[in-house]
């Protein structure tokens, strides 16, 4: 006779989700996705000016910039900047002073500059032209009009995608285990090379990715609700904010 | 007429092309101060570039335009012109207010932030006597009961109107109307024209409009100027070049707006 066990544990799952190791792990998930978020984001706006300034030698500049760290995979230039740079130099203060944690937040935020200029060149090509020739017609000059004008109305645009990007990149982020980094998916892997409880542990990073996942979804949401002013004044209940999200609308 | 012979504005063998179209072939145009032109003319005819000429929104291909003596956009130097600097053109831009046909309101600013966003931004006026100023220009065009609102909660003719009121708050000297009643519901058409009416004859205001609003240009214009294919075909007293134009071409299109 032939017995169909399954071997799992859900007690093991109970046990580790607030292990101190899976904790840590989270919270450097969170460090590494955040800062290189508002890296990129910074990155992204700088290089997306210099897209649509006009200017041949800043926008080849952005293009060479966009062209290199989207063509290539971040899991390589991540092993550039820890692995091969230190090689480069040779230097010990390189060496001691890029920990895994830095590489990983430099280089992700570097690769995600790239994706972000896309999406706020986008953004602000989406802004009406006209929008353009009104501020410039009461006396304001190219940049305070990007910066008062045409950026807010962008944001608008530049939001949705963005929260995507950080999604993925709150998750890509588990690549950093190959340079030693212990993130959320590689606490989970520490701890089972010790105990065995495979399919246990990735469980438990499982559920951690969906809730800080679930989470960001919602201050998303919140933040498109923001910026709708002037679009609709329509406030919403948590509830109906929740449906809406899980069925992918986007509130107007 | 009103105008007391002091030009205000001065275009001097205006042209401009968009690659292979040449929209302007040469204009020349003298505003006096207090005066209000009328600029008509079929579509194409390049009245609407001539607008954006004047406050610079294009480059000249050639010529020269001056608001005030000033010459618009450039620095002339032993006959030469060379672009002026970005803050010097955006500075003469704002004493050169211009209302756009799509209105153009910045749709995430209330109506009085629309009004004082210049002022408090360029002028760097302090935000109280700014937000004073503005509720009194919201008033002047009969929007003070809109002060909060934002734009796509306005009707056309009241985002018009705002409009104005965003293009006077910089104090211009010389307003340039983009046909600014076209995008709007005829019954509309009237409210917007009714405060143009009284910028003209309350502050003299110097006023070059674009429009086919003959009944407006009869009514307030001191000249009217016909322009067909980027060049200025017949201008005259509004009432006596609709009545006998003397082109062609002028009799041809007024036969078909009248």
């Amino acid at each position: 006779m032939i017995t169909l066990a399954i071997d799992f544990d859900f007690g093991v799952v109970r046990e580790y989700m607030f292990n101190d190791v899976i904790l840590e792990g989270v919270w450097i998930t969170l460090q590494v996705a955040v800062i290189a978020q508002i890296i990129g984001v910074i990155l992204g706006v700088l290089f997306a000016l210099m897209r649509v300034s006009g200017s041949r030698v800043l926008g080849l500049f952005a293009g060479i910039y966009v062209w290199l760290f989207r063509g290539t995979p971040a899991l390589l230039q991540l092993l550039i900047l820890y692995f091969g740079i230190p090689q480069l130099f040779d230097n010990q203060t390189i060496t001691t002073e890029l920990t895994a944690f830095r590489a990983a937040i430099i280089a992700f935020g570097i690769n995600e500059g790239a994706y972000m200029t896309e999406i706020m060149r986008a953004g602000i090509l989406s802004v009406e032209s006209g929008q353009m020739d009104a501020a410039k017609s009461v006396g304001m000059t190219q940049m305070q009009a990007m910066r008062r004008i045409v950026l807010p109305q962008a944001m608008r645009v530049v939001v949705p995608p963005t929260g995507n990007e950080f999604i993925a990149l709150l998750k890509n982020s588990s690549v950093a285990f190959t340079i030693g980094l212990v993130e959320l998916t590689g606490a989970a892997n520490l701890i089972y090379s010790v105990n065995f409880k495979i399919m246990e542990l990735l469980v438990v990073a499982g559920i951690w990715y969906l809730v800080i996942v679930t989470v960001f979804s919602l201050v998303q949401v919140e933040i498109e609700r923001a910026l709708s002013i002037g679009d609709r004044d329509r406030q919403q209940s948590l509830f109906s904010r929740m449906s809406d999200m899980m069925a992918g609308r986007r509130i107007p | 007429m009103t105008a007391n012979g002091e030009t205000l504005l001065r275009c001097e063998g205006v042209h401009k092309r968009f690659g292979k179209l040449e929209v302007l072939r040469g204009i020349d145009l003298d505003v006096a101060r207090g005066e209000v032109v009328v600029v008509l003319g079929p579509s194409g005819s390049g009245k609407s570039t001539l607008l954006r000429c004047i406050n610079h929104l294009e480059k000249l291909d050639s010529g020269r335009i001056y608001v005030g003596g000033e010459l618009v956009g450039y620095v002339e130097r032993d006959g030469k012109l060379r672009e002026d600097s970005e803050r010097e053109v955006a500075r003469k831009r704002s004493g050169i207010g211009i209302v756009f046909q799509r209105f153009n309101l910045f749709p995430h600013l209330t109506a009085l932030g629309n009004v004082i966003e210049a002022p408090v931004h360029v002028k760097k006026l302090p935000r109280k006597q700014a937000e004073e100023a503005g509720r009194a220009l919201l008033k002047q065009v009969g929007m003070a009961d809109k002060v909060d609102e934002y734009p796509n909660r306005l009707s056309g003719g009241q985002q018009q109107r705002v409009a104005i009121a965003r293009a006077l708050a910089m104090q211009p000297r010389l307003m340039l109307f983009d046909e600014p009643t076209s995008a709007l519901d005829p019954e509309l058409v009237g409210e917007v024209l009714d405060v143009m009416k009284s910028l003209a004859r309350e502050t003299q205001m110097t006023m070059v409009v674009v429009t086919h609003e003959i009944g407006f240009a009869r009514e307030v214009a001191d000249r009217a100027v016909f322009m067909d294919g980027g060049v200025i075909v017949e201008e005259g007293v509004p009432a006596d070049m609709f009545n006998a134009p003397k082109e062609p071409r002028t009799q041809l299109f007024l036969s078909r707006i009248l």
